[in-house]
Parts: C-alpha cells; structure tokens; sequence
C-alpha cells in the first residue's frame, strides 16, 4: 500500500487536473445534449408545436437516441477528400470548444487554471475556432463545403474585431485580464447596468455571428448550401462538429456571463440571494442566454451576406470603437484608471 | 425626419424587439399539434383512401363484372376477368388493383353502378414490400367486410351531393 501510494506521489497533480478535467466536461456534454433538446422545444413552443416527446416522459432521452443514431452511422470519407484533414477538422472544432473552459470560472476559486491573460487566451482560443471550419471546407473537396467555409471564415473574422473592441471596453474598466477579477470587478453592479450596456448588445450579438447560429448561420444555410461546411461529414464526425458548435455556444454564453452579467456573483448581495452556491447563480445565467440564442432564432429570419458583412463592418466595428474611446476617456478624465 | 426616426428606430432595434415579444407570446399559446399515431384529424366522407369491394347484406359480392372502372382508371391499374357462374350471374374471377400505380382519383368509385369498388376512409395501409401492395380480389373483398360500417355511412352521408 505503501509502496503504491509513493508510486503515485508524483503523478498526484496529473490525476487531480484529469479529474478536474472530467468534471468539467461531463456535465458539460450532457449539457450540449440537453441544449440541443431544449432548442428543439422551445422552437417548438414559439411555432405552437409541441417538440420532441415520444423518447421516454416529455421525450427526455431524445439527445441520447440522436446520440445513439448517429453513432451506428458509417463515418464516409469521400473518395477525393484529404482523409487526414477531414478526420482532424471535426476533432479540431471539439477539441477547441472544450479547451476554452479551462479558465472559465465557475465560482469563487473554481477554476481549472486561474491565469492572469485568461481573456486573451479566450479569444485566441474563439479565433482558433474558424480554423476547423476552413479545413474541412477545404479537406471535404466539395464545392457547398468549400463556399461554406469560406462564408463561415469571413463572418468569423469580421465579428471577432468588433468582439475584441468590446472585450477592451470591459478590460478598461476592470483593468485586468484575469476573468476572476473581472467577476469581482461587477460586486457593486454588473456591467450591463452601467455605460456598458450598449456594448453588452453588441456582444451578445457578435457571438452569435461568431458561433454561426441564427441570423447569422450563412456557413450552413440549409437553402443555398444544403448544409455549409459539414455536407460531407456523416456519423461521428458530424457529431463531433454538432458537439463542437454548441459546447461553443455555451462557452460564448460564458464568457457574455464573466463579462457583462457578474459571472458568479448573485444579483442582489442580501439574504434569500447570497445564500444560492456562486455556481447556481453562473449556470442560471448561461441558461438564460442560451434561451436568448434560441428565442433569437426563432424569431428572426437569416440575414443576407452583404447585409451581414455591412452590420459587422460599418455598425458594429465604429460603434465599438467610439465606445473604446468614450470609456478611456470617461476612465482618465475621472481619474478612475486602476 | 422619416428617414432619421428610420435610423434611430434601427439603431435601437425596436423592430426586433417587437418581434422576439411577439414569438415569446406565441410560446404560451395553446399548442396545435395533433399526436398523430394518437389523435387523429377528421375525414371527410368523400376521402378517397385504400380500396374496398362491397358486399350486400346477404353476403352477395356487389360487382358485376361490367369492368367500367378498369376502362375508366387513367392510370390503368385495375385489372378484371370475368365468367359466368354456376348460377347464371356474371361474377368476376378476378380483380387486382395495383396500390403502386393508382392515383386515388376516385374514378373507379364514380364509374361503378352498383357501389361495389369504393375507396374507404383506410390511409394507413403502408407496406414494407411492393408486393404487398398489388391487391387481389380476397384483399379487396376483405377490405370491404373490415371496413363495410364506415364506407356505408360514407355513402349516405354524401348521397345527396351525387
């Protein structure tokens, strides 16, 4: 016993962050199941239908059936596709949803790794994102792929420069890059209740362009490009984008929570309120946006390319750049820099 | 000004917020969905479904062999043979409808005078094999006693627009 105990020692750090690791991710990808359920609902209810509900009560295990289906499927790689490329975009696009969380935190000290440039390496990591997109657009050798991604990648880049002013607004204001202390930063007031607010608008809806849902899912219009990107992917490899995708719709919700809604934090710092776990308060949250994302599509029909490219660059990138300049200039001539 | 107050009324996005307010009403709505295999839509009695061949009340077969509807049916899928019986009364011998070909026109039910070939209130008769779909005159007759109570109601409640 002894013996064992000094065998493992070392390996001690390695076997907790795994296990932290897990601990993430579980929930996580029950999570992605269970949104993927819900969307289905709650578009459902808004069209005055009823949704899934045949699939155990209320039709609960339909994630898992889907789940099931698509793993029985044949994985197809097409005769002319780059084999090697098209099996590593889907795992590319999972691998970077997941990564993204290891500086999310969850509450009070629940982070995996609490780093002092963890918006950078958010952002970095969301802008890594259009690479899985562009390589199976190009790895897939298909014509609809190929126009997909590159759809996809031009609407990734124009509304990640708008995303990276906004993020400079809130690092103005907080005057660090530490997601923690951007949390603890919004004690007195969370930032969409203050000058900020606008700039909350705006990034809600970039991470939307970001994330490819509706109105801006022009990588994947089911109309002009039967299904954008992943028209040649089947079975597992489909899976691993449809996780990807909302792993990342989850992890942009995330980082909307940590930058603009108080992450952690309860709305009012009394009784009834303070007494929920930090992390009930954060999941609530991420729900609530998630339910934003799948309100917006349904209501919203998508938005033409052009109209897209203007909104990204002639609205969004002036405004977030007047915003920069209004709130360094509010921060030093009130003498409020930190 | 119109186009300033335009501007301005984008710019907040009021117009998008009119309507996600509007599609958050809808989600309280009462849900129209039918739980199909469960609940069921009405038919009318002139559906025109799955074929049927009628009998009389004394267990007599209605058709008479005269063959009307296989000249009629525009996508020929009815095919007759006829003879005459022990007693005198010509009867057919055969009578196959391919379920593959028909239209569901409802010509075959217009054409026949005696109200034997009719297409009954049946649509969920799909098969797994296209043989089973080519229908001999025992499936057809069979059709005809199973669903004998609804094809008679059928009739009389649309008799009086014939």
């Amino acid at each position: 016993m002894q013996d064992l105990l000094n065998f493992i020692e070392p390996y001690m750090p390695l076997i907790m962050i795994v296990f932290y690791i897990i601990l993430i991710v579980a929930p996580l990808m029950v999570l992605v199941a269970y949104l993927t359920y819900a969307e289905r609902k709650v578009i459902a209810a808004m069209q005055r239908r009823k949704g899934p509900n045949i699939v155990g009560p209320f039709g609960l295990l339909q994630p898992f059936a889907d789940g099931v289906k698509l793993m029985l499927k044949e994985v197809i790689i097409p005769k002319n596709a780059n084999s090697l490329l098209f099996i590593f975009a889907p795992m590319l696009t999972f691998i970077l949803a997941l990564i993204g969380w290891a500086v999310i935190p969850f509450g009070e000290g629940m982070v995996l790794a609490d780093i002092n440039v963890g918006v950078l390496y958010l952002f970095a990591i969301s802008s890594l994102g259009v690479y899985g997109v562009i390589i199976s657009g190009w790895a897939s050798n298909s014509r609809y792929a190929f126009l997909g991604a590159i759809r996809s990648a031009a609407q990734m880049v124009s509304y990640e420069v708008s995303i990276g002013f906004v993020v400079i607004t809130v690092l103005l204001v907080v005057g660090s890059l530490n997601l923690t202390e951007i949390v603890v930063a919004q004690k007195d007031g969370w930032f969409v209740f203050s000058g900020l607010f606008p700039m909350f608008i705006l990034f809600f809806i970039s991470t939307l362009a970001e994330t490819n849902r509706h109105p801006f899912d022009l990588p994947e219009s089911e109309a002009e490009l039967v299904a954008g990107f992943n028209v040649e992917y089947s079975s597992m490899t489909f899976a691993l984008f449809f996780l990807g995708e909302y792993a990342n719709m989850i992890l942009m919700c995330g980082m909307t929570t940590i930058l603009f809604l108080g992450g952690w934090l309860p709305p009012f710092d009394i009784a009834p309120f303070n007494m929920v776990p930090g992390i009930i308060w954060f999941a609530l949250k991420i729900f609530a946006l998630l339910f934003v994302f799948l309100w917006v599509r349904a209501a919203l029909p998508r938005y033409r390319y052009d109209q897209l490219m203007r909104l990204g660059w002639k609205v969004f990138l002036p405004l977030s750049l007047l915003w920069v300049v209004l709130t360094a200039g509010y921060m030093v001539y009130f003498d409020k820099l930190v | 000004m119109t186009k300033i107050s335009k501007i301005i009324k984008s710019f907040f996005l009021s117009e998008i917020a009119k309507g996600m307010a509007l599609t958050f009403k809808y989600m309280f709505k009462k849900k129209v969905t039918i739980n199909y295999p469960y609940e069921k839509g009405p038919l009318s009695p002139r559906f025109r479904g799955e074929h049927a061949l009628r009998r009389y009340a004394n267990g007599e077969e209605r058709c008479i062999a005269c063959k009307l509807c296989e000249a009629i049916c525009p996508a020929q899928a009815i095919v007759i043979e006829a003879e005459e019986r022990e007693d005198g009364s010509r009867r057919t011998t055969r009578y196959d409808i391919d379920m593959t070909k028909c239209i569901y026109c409802g010509f075959c039910q217009e054409a026949c005078p005696v109200d034997a070939i009719v297409e009954g209130p049946n649509q969920e008769f799909a098969t797994e094999t296209h043989e089973e779909l080519l229908y001999n005159k025992e499936k057809l007759l069979a059709n005809g006693d199973r669903w004998e109570h609804e094809l008679a109601a059928n009739i009389k409640a649309d008799a009086e627009y014939r």
